[in-house]
């Protein structure tokens, strides 16, 4: 039943990678990154949207709403440890006409709150910002804290869009964004020391649209949040051993960029692969494959996405290896996949 | 709005007459779909009528007006409750009434606020509608504005969480501005609901989370009003509570003996003898 690692035994190695802390940064060692992009880009358009609020249910330092808090004390509000007050609390700031920004973990707010997202939020097509951290496998504190599950959910969910950034430049241009659009975004969201990639490209987040980060003739990459930052490292990677990769980043899960991925895939024949930091059950892998398929398309695909499993508690580097989501395991299956027939 | 002669008149109404022409429009909308939560409507309707023609300010013709006292429906299924009310308020046209629960009708069996002018919220998923009423109460504060939300909860949503976390959010943000009133028929789906989960000491529990609270007989419209006019003069930044204990089918003798349940059972013919005993005991 169990997939656990076997437990430690006398003889083994006593010096092992200890879990990281539960909202470590996922930054690489000696990658750039910058401080709270949530945080400081609310802010910054908090100055000129005073209908802008922000509120958390005792995650404010863990989702770096804290900054805005410091900020705007009097549009700050804690509710405590009540994700479903949170959520019902938004939607009434709504209904009287503010932008509320609602923060906590991503898994509280898929599993917890859901009823009230569902009927006090999205049914009613308010315009509730819910940002929530701790997406996908980016904790090593076990299944209370790994949202492996959130997309799914909120794909199910009418009036929901789903945006799933990949570094602190997509964070800084989509908090703007989501501000502009009227209507319920969950977005997943990267705090703390978050890395900083897309500068490398010509890219700039815009809402319902994937981009292409780079071209190449074998390899079709689609990705989304922190997949798209190891597909383009692993693009790197294979370029040395011959193996020429695009990229698209599709941030908006939900509605999905269906023109541009059917454009890409039309442009060359590729192996295409959907990279997610998500359960390959109701994510982006599947939201490609059939809006492919309804198209008339059926590229060889390949995924990858975490398992349809609870996952291990430990270090993110070991379970990300475990997992099949780290870059090295990426340019491994790549290159495996190429060479089947 | 100038008052149009009909208007006038009815502004020289008791409560007592608008709750018995609340209670007449229920009654005619369970009719159309034979059945409904009328028992629901009928117990409520005292509690309605003052909201509607004692407590609060609205435009008729102007639901969505800025200076309104917001009221919301937690319980989706006491739509036909409200719908009867908001015909009376001339917030709906009577002539809708017959489209209840009807395809394409603004009037659903359970209230929907995309559908119905003056339903502020979806309800109907239980246990909502406080946590609106605290967003909404702060949303006022932040406006400056001094009127009141008042929300419209039943004893079975004292079962679900959230409206306890939704208790504690009101008291902690102080929201003098919001007014719970708590339909108390002790009916739930399953049977009686004291035997289902009871919320029992009400009173204390609301007066322990930090809440200015009365308990009246929901069906005695005098002490409905002044229960109304306690919970909105009180000078401190408590929420308040007013629980009402209520009679299901109130109004309808024959209703009122009947074996209480969740959902009353009337009969095809009887929608005729539910309108005369209600006309009988109209108030003279």
């Amino acid at each position: 039943m169990s997939t656990k690692p076997t437990p430690v035994t006398a003889d083994a190695p006593k010096k092992r990678l200890t879990t990281s802390a539960m909202i470590a940064s996922i930054a690489a060692e000696g990658q750039a990154t910058r401080p709270a992009p949530f945080g400081h880009g609310l802010v910054k358009l908090a100055e000129s949207r005073p209908d802008i609020v922000g509120l958390t249910a005792d995650l404010g330092k863990y989702t770096d709403l804290h900054i805005f808090a410091k900020a705007y004390p009097d549009r700050f509000y804690q509710m405590g440890m009540a994700e479903q007050l949170l959520m019902s609390t938004a939607a009434g700031l709504a209904r009287e006409g503010f932008m509320p920004f609602a923060t906590t973990y991503a898994v509280f707010a898929a599993r917890r709150a859901y009823d009230f997202i569902a009927m006090a939020i999205a049914e009613e097509n308010l315009p509730v910002k819910i940002v929530c951290a701790l997406p996908g496998l980016t904790t090593g504190y076990g299944p209370s804290h790994q949202a492996t599950d959130d997309i799914a959910i909120f794909r199910a969910m009418p009036n929901m869009t789903i945006i799933d950034p990949c570094d602190a430049i997509d964070i800084e241009g989509a908090v703007p964004a989501i501000a502009e659009y009227p209507g319920p975004v969950y977005l997943r969201l990267l705090r703390g020391q978050v890395p900083v990639v897309l500068d490398e490209y010509d890219y700039q987040f815009e809402l319902g649209k994937a981009k292409r980060l780079r071209d190449g003739a074998d390899v079709l990459f689609i990705s989304s949040g922190i997949l798209t930052m190891r597909v383009l490292e692993a693009a790197k990677r294979l370029d040395k051993d011959g193996i020429s990769c695009a990229v698209l980043h599709s941030p908006t899960i939900k509605p999905l960029d269906v023109e541009t991925i059917l454009a890409e895939a039309d442009r060359m024949d590729r192996l295409l692969i959907v990279a997610e930091n998500h359960s390959e059950i109701g994510g982006l892998g599947e939201a490609v494959a059939l809006a492919l398929l309804k198209n008339g398309r059926a590229p060889r695909l390949r995924h990858v996405a975490l398992p349809d499993a609870f996952l291990d508690a430990g270090a993110l580097p070991t379970l990300h290896d475990r997992y099949g989501i780290s870059v090295e395991r990426i340019c491994e299956r790549t290159k495996g996949w190429l060479n089947e027939d | 709005m100038t008052p149009t002669p009909d208007t006038a008149l009815k502004a020289n109404m008791s409560l007592a007459d608008r709750a018995y022409r609340i209670r007449r429009n229920a009654v005619l909308m369970g009719e159309v779909q034979g059945q409904g939560y009328v028992g629901q409507a009928l117990g409520i309707a005292d509690v309605l009528a003052v909201s509607y023609f004692h407590a609060m300010r609205y435009r008729a013709d102007d639901p969505h007006w800025e200076g309104r006292d917001r009221f919301l429906l937690s319980i989706g299924h006491y739509a036909i409750a409200l719908y009867a009310a908001l015909i009376e308020a001339g917030i709906v046209p009577e002539d809708e009434l017959e489209t209840y629960g009807c395809d394409d009708s603004r009037l659903p069996m359970s209230g929907m606020a995309s559908y119905t002018p003056g339903m502020e919220i979806t309800g109907g998923s239980l246990g909502h509608g406080l946590g609106i009423a605290v967003g909404m109460a702060l949303g006022l504060k932040r406006k400056q504005s001094d009127r009141f939300i008042f929300n419209l909860m039943s004893d079975g949503e004292l079962g679900e969480g959230s409206t306890w976390e939704a208790a504690m959010g009101a008291a902690h943000h102080r929201l003098g501005n919001l007014i719970n009133l708590v339909d108390f028929n002790n009916q739930q789906a399953d049977g009686p609901s004291r035997e289902m989960l009871s919320s029992e000491p009400v009173t204390d529990k609301f007066s322990a989370f930090g809440w200015h609270v009365q308990r009246v007989d929901g069906n005695d419209i005098d002490a409905v009003r002044n229960a109304f006019d306690i919970a909105m003069a009180i000078e401190d930044d408590r929420p308040r509570a007013i629980i009402f204990d209520t009679r299901m089918g109130s109004g309808v003798p024959f209703l009122e003996s009947r074996e209480v349940t969740h959902f009353i059972r009337v009969e095809p013919h009887e929608w005729t003898l539910a309108l005369d005993a209600l006309e009988a005991g109209r108030p003279t």
